[in-house]
């Protein structure tokens, strides 16, 4: 986990400095990057998407995938239980097997973050939802309130939502402020701050152009990962809109030298998704994004068919619904 | 002008569509003698693992239809069939090699066979179940309810009367069926598929693979997510019976054995075939409160 304290611009950032000083340059600066080919870009993905991926590497793609799940509950109607059976799964996803890793982090609404934490303790991240997730709609007092509480109830993480009627309106600098104040707000009192991944609900963004737009302009204002979808609107991850993120933390690192994670949520079910996501991650932007720090999936459907093709291949027969816990 | 033959190559049936099969594989069907009829898909494991989810989704609406349209639908199954008679008397005449005479009667016995189960419906947990007497102020009672998911091996001589014979008696008390169809006979079963897709029963409830039982079924009897099997298409192969058996134990599937031989199919088959897969649920209700 970064423990950089965030007033202090990376060296390749500083030359963007002059971009976000203003409204205008801002808006110059991400109207003038290069528009995306859409049939392009859905082309390139689904041709990823073919890819055979068999035997040890499957068995490593697996294992890869189970490390790298945020499992997320983020319902109206969680209980401290649910939540509680979640961390414990969280931690050992499939009790019949020590050898399965565990996942990445636990992904739940911030008043939850504490029955989580006892029970993973720091051998799993806890992430938080905030920002008035998941529409976004409050003041910007309500949403600094809401990451502060989480981060001092002990999330390792935060996962905030941008304000998608200022970004589609055209207000690039009011959104590029507000996660900079976000991410001062992840600051603990001993320095160290809690990782910051911005959703940006690409489901409601329209166009490709503007996932990369809004992609510069999260990565310029410091996230550490940008996230596609709240899970709550659909469509939610889809292969193409992980292409483009994927291709702007590539160019973002080639520029500034900063790395950026990238985290699809929402819609990914099957280990089928799951290996043409991580074909596409190895490709696009390389193996260096190939690792729980680089790279997640928000989910949690995923996980048990990730733990049935394990068992597949580690029993030699076809497993069922039936060998792990629903939640 | 001479007309261009249609050369046909089936497929499989897999939640109500009608699939290639994930192999891409298929293999020459001929006659009983051997002459080239057509190309049937070839089933793969992968098949099998695409229709045990299928069947699996399939489960919870069927069992949850009453017993009353079960039978319905049973019987809509045989008249459909009735319709489609000239041509599961061709197949069944081709695959088996019998006369004409006689294959018309083994249709007939698959409609009859059909619509004796269908009666049987909403007729056997009167049969089976109970009202039981107990020491307490109690009304207790036991009723059967479906096992789930059955794999079933077709038998693989009897091509179509052995098939309605072990499939009819799963899916009318509730379960559904994953059906491996006899390998050098497949036709028949192909033909019924079709006649399955177009005769009210919901997608998924019977899933038709044909390909080879000693393939397919070390996947089927040690699936997890498969919980009874019927091993009447391994008739004759106490070996292969005996490893699927041990495969089947590790999640306690109901096994229906192989028999020695291919039984005669025409013969009354009883209450066992149904029995066979059932789970006897038994309720304590309190009265006089």
């Amino acid at each position: 986990m970064s423990t950089t304290v965030p007033t202090d611009p990376a060296p390749g950032l500083a030359a963007y400095s002059e971009v976000t000083a203003s409204e205008a340059s801002l808006r110059r600066f991400l109207h003038g990057l290069p528009g995306v080919d859409q049939v392009g870009a859905e082309a390139r993905a689904a041709g990823l998407g073919t890819r055979s991926i068999k035997t040890t590497a499957k068995a490593w793609a697996l294992d890869l995938a189970i490390r790298m799940v945020d499992l997320t509950t983020l319902e109206g109607q969680d209980t401290p239980g649910k939540v509680r059976a979640l961390a414990n799964k969280a931690l050992r996803p499939d009790p019949a097997d020590p050898s399965c890793p565990s996942v990445a982090a636990v992904c739940v609404y911030g008043d939850l973050v504490g029955e989580v934490k006892a029970i993973v303790g720091s051998q799993v991240n806890v992430a938080a939802v905030a920002t008035a997730f998941p529409s976004g709609r409050a003041s910007m007092a309500v949403k600094l309130a809401d990451t502060r509480d989480a981060v001092a109830q002990g999330a390792d993480e935060i996962d905030m939502v941008i304000d998608r009627g200022a970004f589609l309106a055209g207000h690039y600098l009011q959104v590029f402020e507000e996660i900079v104040a976000t991410r001062e707000a992840c600051v603990r009192p001993d320095g160290s701050h809690a990782h910051l991944k911005v959703i940006f609900e690409t489901g409601e963004l329209q166009t490709y152009d503007n996932v990369r737009r809004a992609s510069w302009l999260a990565m310029l204002a410091g996230t550490d990962f940008i996230k596609t979808s709240t899970g709550k609107v659909q469509p939610a991850a889809t292969l193409p809109v992980t292409l483009v993120m994927l291709e702007a933390v590539r160019d973002f690192r080639e520029a500034t030298g900063v790395q950026i994670g990238v985290k699809p949520a929402g819609g990914i079910r099957t280990t089928k998704d799951a290996i043409k996501y991580l074909v596409m991650v190895n490709e696009i932007a390389g193996d260096d994004w190939l690792d729980p720090d680089w790279f997640r999936f928000g989910a949690s459907t995923l996980l048990n068919d990730l733990l049935m093709q394990r068992t597949k291949m580690t029993t030699g027969r076809y497993s069922g619904p039936d060998y792990f816990t629903l939640d | 002008m001479a007309r261009i033959d249609v050369r046909k190559t089936y497929k499989l049936y897999i939640g109500g569509a009608f699939p290639r099969s994930e192999s891409g594989h298929s293999y020459e069907v001929a006659d009983s003698k051997g002459r080239f009829v057509a190309n049937a898909a070839l089933a793969s494991r992968k098949d099998v693992r695409d229709a045990v989810v299928a069947a699996r989704k399939a489960a919870s609406g069927w069992a949850g239809r009453t017993a009353y349209n079960r039978g319905q639908i049973l019987y809509r199954i045989a008249e459909v069939m009735e319709d489609r008679r000239p041509q599961f008397e061709e197949a069944v005449r081709q695959s088996e090699g019998i006369t004409a005479a006689a294959a018309r009667s083994q249709v007939d016995a698959a409609i009859d066979r059909l619509v004796w189960y269908a009666g049987w419906a909403d007729k056997l947990a009167q049969v089976i179940g109970n009202a039981n007497p107990v020491a307490g102020p109690f009304f207790n009672h036991t009723a059967p309810e479906p096992t789930g998911v059955v794999g079933v091996l077709a038998p693989q001589s009897s091509s179509l009367l052995g098939l309605v014979s072990v499939v009819a008696p799963v899916i009318v008390t509730g379960n559904v069926a994953v059906v491996v169809s006899s390998y050098d006979r497949p036709l028949p079963a192909v033909t019924f598929s079709e006649v399955l897709a177009t005769s009210d029963v919901p997608g998924g409830v019977v899933n038709i693979l044909t390909g080879d039982a000693v393939v397919l079924g070390p996947w089927l009897a040690a699936h997890m997510d498969v919980n009874a099997i019927d091993l009447a298409g391994v008739a004759g192969d106490a070996e292969l019976a005996t490893s699927l058996e041990v495969a089947a134990a590790d999640n306690l599937k109901r096994v229906r054995r192989a028999p020695e031989t291919e039984p005669d199919w025409t013969n009354d088959p009883g209450l066992s075939p149904m029995t066979g897969f059932v789970e006897h649920k038994t309720v304590w209700h309190p009265i006089g409160i």
